[in-house]
């Protein structure tokens, strides 16, 4: 889109009924790097790529804890993704100390929407320019929804934002009909799937992304929100990767990989529980 | 004509005992009001954090909105700092949340127990307004009378105005104090009204792990239910 007179503050209509600063701000959205969610009927994941800025710094975080049952991956302005996570994490706990219960996803998405309507209304202020994707179990099963700045939102099997996130979307929409029945390590291997085709050939590694889960076992007891520890995450990608390669290589590698595919199939085994079960320690790792 | 008051006690009474690498927390189990017992079964013991319970007596309901308040306040500091609340900051809070309410207090006699940063055993011992004071063993409630003389006699905990300092904590083991603190509520349930030893809650802290292999169904929160005497 490009500059016009209609554009300069937010409270400004266009004629054609278009309200250019918010579009603007979905746009920040979209130089974010990607963020993939991806919902079964009993798990939500959520992945995501992390860049950093220069060889010298930390990536920036993009998911966030909310609450043990609630977590959420942003693209766009970290830093008004941050205050939305704080926001969102006071209004867990606030409902929690009142009800004795966790809030349910959909009232706190509703919330934080009113809170990005708000910006949209008022001369002195700028809408949020991030793009949540929220990712929540209530009574009623596992969600996963996408707050915008515009202050929309919905409900989605499996989405991606930000940059490159058409590649994974292609890919989410030939593949998204099986979510629901998924298992937890499928979907979490779908999701490192969607977040590789969104590098466009760079390898997938697990110090480049980061990947978050929550749910319910199947015996009924809850998997917190909590992310996946790096080994972890690069023991999957070994897994899909190996299987990926006896395609591309020429025939006469097949011995050594006859080898490594044994070796993988063994780490596919145990990744997950270790991951979910290390949570003692540092109870709010993310 | 007796005006409205909005307190009452509800009764009990909660000593912890800290050890070299260990800390003893326990407390009655009997809710009462005047000369009537409300429950037979209600635990005044909270965990606040890995290594941080409290133990309070005197107004239950006062007690309940503590321990919510401090829970949801924990919460925002794990969020902020990515880890637990320490024994010694969770006793300076309890401290500046009791005076917060200087002007209409918490009716709670506290006794917040647990590990310090080098895994020693710490007892912080509050009134109703927010003083404390970091001791070796401490004794709160209707008994605290009762059982305080006893513990003094017991444990001769060296006067912190000795020179060098010496450790409040007590040497003896983890059994030994565990006993000892079985022998506390016997005595105070001979002469107290309000505190009855019929089922004492411990929480022994060795490290985290021996804190959960003492989680019995009967009190899901913690606890170790012993059957004392009577």
């Amino acid at each position: 889109m490009f500059r016009n007179q209609y554009d300069t503050d937010v409270t400004t209509w266009s004629p054609a009924g278009r309200l250019f600063q918010v579009e603007y701000a979905m746009e920040a959205v979209k130089q974010g790097s990607a963020a993939i969610g991806l919902r079964s009927k009993t798990h939500v994941v959520l992945a995501c790529v992390n860049k950093a800025q220069s060889e010298l710094s930390s990536h920036q975080r993009k998911i966030f804890k909310v609450d043990d049952h609630i977590g959420v991956a942003i693209a766009g302005l970290t830093a008004d993704g941050r205050v939305l996570s704080r926001y969102m994490r006071s209004e867990c706990i606030n409902y929690s100390f009142t009800y004795e219960s966790p809030l349910p996803v959909g009232r706190l998405v509703v919330q934080l929407a009113d809170k990005a309507q708000v910006c949209t209304q008022r001369s002195w202020k700028r809408p949020y320019g991030v793009g949540l994707l929220v990712a929540g179990l209530d009574e009623s099963g596992a969600h996963l929804y996408y707050n915008c700045p515009s202050g929309n939102y919905f409900e989605y099997q499996a989405f991606a934002i930000g940059s490159r996130s058409q590649a994974a979307k292609t890919y989410l929409e030939r593949r998204f009909e099986s979510f629901n029945d998924s298992s937890r390590d499928e979907l979490v291997k779908d999701a490192l799937i969607a977040v590789r085709e969104t590098l466009q050939g760079e390898t997938l590694k697990s110090s480049i992304c980061t990947v978050a889960v929550v749910g319910i076992n199947e015996d009924g007891t809850n998997e917190p929100f909590h992310i996946l520890d790096q080994d972890a995450v690069q023991k999957l990608i070994d897994a899909f990767e190996i299987v990926k390669e006896p395609a591309t290589e020429a025939p006469a590698a097949a011995e050594p990989e006859g080898a490594d595919g044994a070796g993988a199939s063994d780490a596919a085994q145990d990744p997950p529980a270790p991951a979910a079960a290390d949570e003692g320690a540092a109870p709010m790792e993310i | 004509m007796s005006r409205f008051s909005p307190y009452d006690n509800n009764g009990g009474s909660c000593v912890a005992i800290a050890g070299a690498d260990y800390c003893v927390i326990a407390s009655d189990t009997r809710m009462s009001t005047g000369y009537n017992i409300l429950t037979r079964d209600h635990s005044k013991i909270y965990k606040l954090a890995d290594k941080c319970i409290l133990a309070s007596s005197g107004f239950q309901a006062d007690m309940k909105a503590l321990q919510k308040l401090l829970a949801a306040r924990h919460l925002i500091y794990q969020h902020q700092h990515n880890k637990q609340m320490s024994c010694p900051a969770m006793g300076q809070l309890l401290s500046n949340t009791l005076y917060y309410k200087r002007f209409f207090p918490y009716y709670t006699f506290n006794v917040l127990g647990g590990l310090d940063n080098e895994g020693k055993g710490c007892v912080y011992t509050y009134d109703a307004v927010g003083s404390y004071e970091r001791v070796g063993y401490s004794a709160q409630g209707s008994g605290s009378v009762l059982i305080m003389p006893f513990l003094d006699n017991q444990l001769k905990s060296p006067s912190p105005l000795l020179l060098p300092a010496q450790d409040a904590v007590t040497p003896l083991s983890q059994s030994e104090a565990i006993d000892l603190v079985k022998t506390c509520f016997a005595s105070a349930t001979e002469r107290d009204i309000h505190t009855v030893s019929s089922r004492v809650l411990f929480l022994p802290k060795y490290m985290v792990y021996l804190m959960f292999f003492f989680l019995l169904p009967v009190m899901p929160s913690l606890g170790n239910v012993e059957n004392v005497a009577f």
